[in-house]
């Protein structure tokens, strides 16, 4: 299966700035900002399929984890919104006045130590970018070096995923349990349940998202991009000409999952909640159909099946809901059978090559309209 | 036991077993720098499972690999690959989805780190060093179609290509013409008298004339074991060798 | 916290839980035995054998109300009729299923698992849409309530054991299957060499087929037994999916020993340590333990070393 590498890169281009003007301008002049918050939703899934697009479609891993590294850049924006709406002021009902009201439920009487550190914005920025990219590391660190991979590497993340789930439900004392993270207000006085302050996050979503496919193709650009083309096609001949796989997979994972994590932070700031539905494994495995569905080589692919799944789902459970787990099990499975290059390979291999035939014909014998 | 010598590459008392089967066992080689060694050997003699030792594919159970008077033993293969081992396989082993010029500049032996990749410039040298690589393996004319739509014979020459824009110390081929034409034959012959100047070469080989044609001095493996060594005549000459191989 | 308990209550306790843990070893041992034999030997993630185990409870809850409302005196023994039932039902959808789906999807590893996922969705919404909702239990025949005295406070249910009888006879059944007839000869050949076996005359399509429909037929009595400790629900296959697949990977994928003994020590430690924790924090040490161990032996625990 070859891909026209240097020919799409052009189209890459433009398919960016394609997506550019439907996001920041087209859809914003369209839709009120109810419609709006809920597309700058769905493109904090997109920041997840654009690191799948790196890690899964270039380098051949297939991580069914990705909603963790999403839910821990949401969570630790969440923690600090939590601890900003947190005041004693605001608290001075709870027994123990100035901390998240969900401890206070739950009988603790003090800060956890982890959670200090979110008092302060900068620190809790990092930790969005920080603790998802350390823990991909620890991961793809054991793994990677060890050669464990394709189907093996899914299911650990896969499991990984559970655990965090289990977690996050089982110590509520800590986490908020199941409810997760809820009753945001304010980022450093800043009320973010406003339409203008949706707008502007909505705005700020777009831009760390066209931020993030431009970087992604900086990277798929280089040589390393060719290297990961490489790994994914004969992982073991890469070793044959000197280079380590472990480090390439490792940091094409550490990358995937720190977009996917400032995703999750757009997430928790666009939706004002964070719970452990959008970790567990079905949302993770949500994130690779969003991703199948466009094209798992294509970015653009990646944002628009974002965009266009998620906008069914919610179309679909509107209206019929018992209908939408047979839509998504047939999506999976019609993917993956007809159409394994997705939208974009649809689009690059059957609807251009038709378009660029007309032209040359058009071009060639200007006189004459192609017969239909 | 020879501790400090000129050899290029030493292995000494080499064994490996797979679950009780003993695929390589007691085995002593050694090469000299500029030297040209041919393998020959029946069907599961141990030849490939040599060149897999050597270059850290496969682990042995006990014994030494020297390298330029280095222990590689415990190295991993792109480590060995970045002490100068080459190695090319015995079915094209190429980036079938890259095109030729990225599988050679892939090749090149430089910015081997994620960084060097990410920050990687393909500086006029490179770019030269390439379409040099390309004229010498005859692809000079497809480096921009995919490695994919090539040919078996010039896959087989985009491989040598690789390695030879790696430029190893040693380099190691695992039957070079193997399901080639008589046409491609020929000009792989000429393609590998270009490829073996300046370097120490392994060669595992089945076709006798191809051998004969090349070789320096010749080895023959039986049953993991070096059963005779020695110049082409002689070998040939052998009884036993005869009698294992040659013979029929 | 040992010291609040006498000597005597801490082995029951111990001897509840290992006995409690025997059961969830019955259910994750006849789950694994299906995924391991399709894993293992077609290198096909089924991410839907859970909802084949699921198609087996229902179908044995079908059973147990047929024979309720046509043969009540005949209840004793419904489970064996709907145990061959849920073998049929389940093992025949994973026939039709490997002939639409899987066989297309061979050099695709990774494919097949977002296939086969996308299949356990439909039959979730499928089995809700049949049979609501709600969870579902099945009546105990007679003979299966109540429980052993085991000596002391300890006691021992029927159900549990006759669960545990039956995953013993299965795993028998498979191994000799595997290791005796010229169907498991053909299995082990096509794994060691596809294309030799290929060669050798063995239709390995049709052994693909086979393993498939019978992974899933096991799956399918995996479910029947189910249905006798605990409820059915639509979505109940998903919450054992990740577990079994530990199993499975933990266990060496090619090695049917290998199955047995992961199982077993997975369900044991998840079942003691539930005593001394939560379930859910039970459950995570279980889990990071096994992706631990993972990570320090990739290749499972019974595995040969085979030339490359």
């Amino acid at each position: 299966m070859y891909e026209a590498l240097t020919n799409d890169r052009k189209l890459e281009l433009i398919g960016i700035a394609a997506i550019a003007l439907l996001i920041v301008v087209a859809l914003p002049l369209s839709l009120d900002i109810f419609r709006l918050n809920l597309i700058g939703k769905y493109l904090t899934y997109a920041f997840v399929a654009v690191g799948l697009v790196l890690c899964w479609g270039h380098t051949g891993i297939l991580s069914l984890g990705q909603g963790v590294f999403f839910g821990l850049g949401g969570y630790c924006i969440a923690m600090y919104l939590k601890l900003e709406a947190s005041t004693p002021e605001a608290t001075s009902i709870q027994s123990t006045p100035g901390i998240p009201d969900f401890m206070d439920w739950n009988q603790l009487t003090a800060l956890p130590f982890f959670w200090v550190p979110f008092k302060s914005l900068p620190l809790a920025l990092t930790a969005v970018i920080l603790v998802p990219t350390l823990i991909a590391f620890i991961l793809g660190y054991a793994l990677f070096k060890r050669r464990v991979g394709g189907v093996y590497f899914a299911i650990i993340t896969q499991a990984l995923a559970a655990v965090l789930t289990i977690l996050i439900i089982g110590r509520q004392d800590f986490t908020g349990g199941i409810n997760g993270i809820t009753d945001l207000r304010t980022l450093m006085g800043w009320d973010i349940r406003t339409d203008s302050a949706k707008y502007i996050l909505y705005f700020v979503c777009c831009f760390l998202l066209l931020g993030s496919m431009l970087l992604a193709r900086q990277v798929v650009s280089s040589k390393l991009g060719r290297i990961l083309i490489a790994v994914r096609d004969k992982e073991e001949r890469v070793r044959f000409s000197g280079y380590d796989p472990a480090h390439f997979k490792i940091f094409v994972f550490c990358l995937a999952s720190a977009i996917a994590a400032v995703g999750g932070a757009m997430f928790t700031l666009q939706v004002g909640f964070m719970s452990p539905s959008f970790i567990g494994i079905v949302p993770s495995i949500e994130m690779v159909i969003l991703c199948a569905v466009g094209g798992r080589h294509s970015l653009i692919g990646a944002v628009a099946g974002a965009l266009l799944v998620n906008w069914g789902k919610t179309l679909f459970s509107e209206s019929f809901p018992e209908l939408w787990l047979f839509a998504m099990g047939g999506l999976f499975i019609g993917v993956v059978l007809a159409f394994p290059r997705g939208l974009a390979g649809l689009f690059t291999d059957q609807l251009l090559p038709l378009f660029q035939r007309r032209l040359a014909v058009k071009q060639a014998d200007p006189t004459t309209v192609p017969a239909e | 036991m020879s501790n400090n010598t000129d050899f290029l590459l030493a292995l000494e008392n080499v064994s490996v077993s797979f679950d009780g089967f003993k695929a390589v066992s007691d085995l002593n080689l050694y090469i000299e720098k500029g030297e040209l060694r041919v393998i020959i050997g029946p069907n599961g003699a141990g030849k490939t499972t040599v060149l897999d030792l050597i270059c850290g594919r496969t682990r042995l159970s006990s014994g030494s690999i020297k390298f330029n008077n280095r222990e590689i033993t415990r190295h991993s293969e792109q480590d060995i690959v970045k002490l100068g081992i080459g190695r090319k396989f015995q079915t094209p082993s190429i980036y079938e989805d890259l095109t030729v010029f990225e599988n050679l500049e892939i090749s090149f032996p430089r910015g081997r780190s994620v960084t060097g990749a990410l920050f990687w410039k393909r500086t006029r040298e490179i770019t030269e060093q390439v379409h040099l690589t390309a004229q010498t393996i005859f692809l000079e004319k497809l480096l921009d179609s995919p490695a994919g739509l090539l040919s078996h014979g010039q896959k087989q020459w985009l491989e040598i290509g690789m390695l030879l824009i790696q430029d190893p110390e040693l380099l190691m081929l695992d039957e070079p013409v193997a399901g080639m034409s008589v046409a491609e034959r020929a000009k792989t012959a000429e393609l590998l008298n270009v490829v073996i100047r300046n370097r120490s070469v392994i060669v595992i080989e089945h076709d006798m004339k191809f051998v004969e044609s090349i070789a320096h001095r010749v080895t023959v493996l039986h049953q993991g074991k070096v059963l005779a060594e020695g110049r082409m005549d002689a070998i040939q000459a052998n009884p036993e060798v005869r009698e294992v191989y040659l013979g029929h | 916290m040992l010291s609040e308990y006498s000597l005597g209550d801490l082995g029951a306790i111990f001897a509840m839980q290992a006995f409690a843990g025997l059961i969830l070893f019955s259910v994750y041992l006849l789950m694994a035995l299906g995924l391991a034999i399709i894993f293992g030997q077609m290198n096909v993630i089924n991410m839907a054998h859970g909802e084949f185990m699921i198609l087996g409870a229902y179908a044995t809850y079908l059973c147990s109300h047929i024979f309720q409302t046509y043969a009540p005196g005949l209840y004793g023994g419904y489970f064996f009729v709907a145990m061959v039932f849920a073998f049929l039902l389940s093992g025949g959808l994973g026939l039709l299923v490997e002939w639409l789906l899987i066989r297309h999807l061979y050099t695709r590893p990774l494919d097949t698992l977002l296939a086969t996922w996308g299949l356990s969705l439909i039959l979730q919404q499928s089995f809700r849409s049949i049979f609501g909702a709600r969870e579902v239990g099945v009546e105990l025949p007679g003979w299966m309530m109540g429980s052993l005295p085991l000596g002391g406070a300890v006691e021992v249910q029927i159900n549990g054991l006759f669960v545990m009888a039956l995953t013993l006879f299965i795993t028998g059944m498979v191994a000799l299957l595997l290791f005796r007839s010229r169907w498991g000869l053909h299995v082990r050949a096509v794994l060691s060499n596809r294309v030799m076996a290929d060669a050798a005359g063995i239709n390995t399509q049709r052994v693909d087929r086979l393993t498939f429909g019978l992974g899933c037929g096991i799956a399918g009595i995996a479910g029947a037994a189910f249905t006798m400790i605990g409820s059915t629900g639509p979505t109940a296959g998903q919450l054992y999916i990740v577990d079994t697949f530990l199993v499975v990977v933990f266990g060496g994928a090619q090695s049917l020993l290998g199955t047995v003994f992961s199982a077993l020590s997975i369900s044991q430690s998840q079942s003691v340590m539930e005593f001394f924790m939560s379930g859910s924090m039970a459950k995570v040490i279980t889990l990071l333990f096994v992706i631990g161990l993972l990570m320090l032996r990739p290749q499972g625990l019974f595995v040969l070393k085979i030339r490359r």
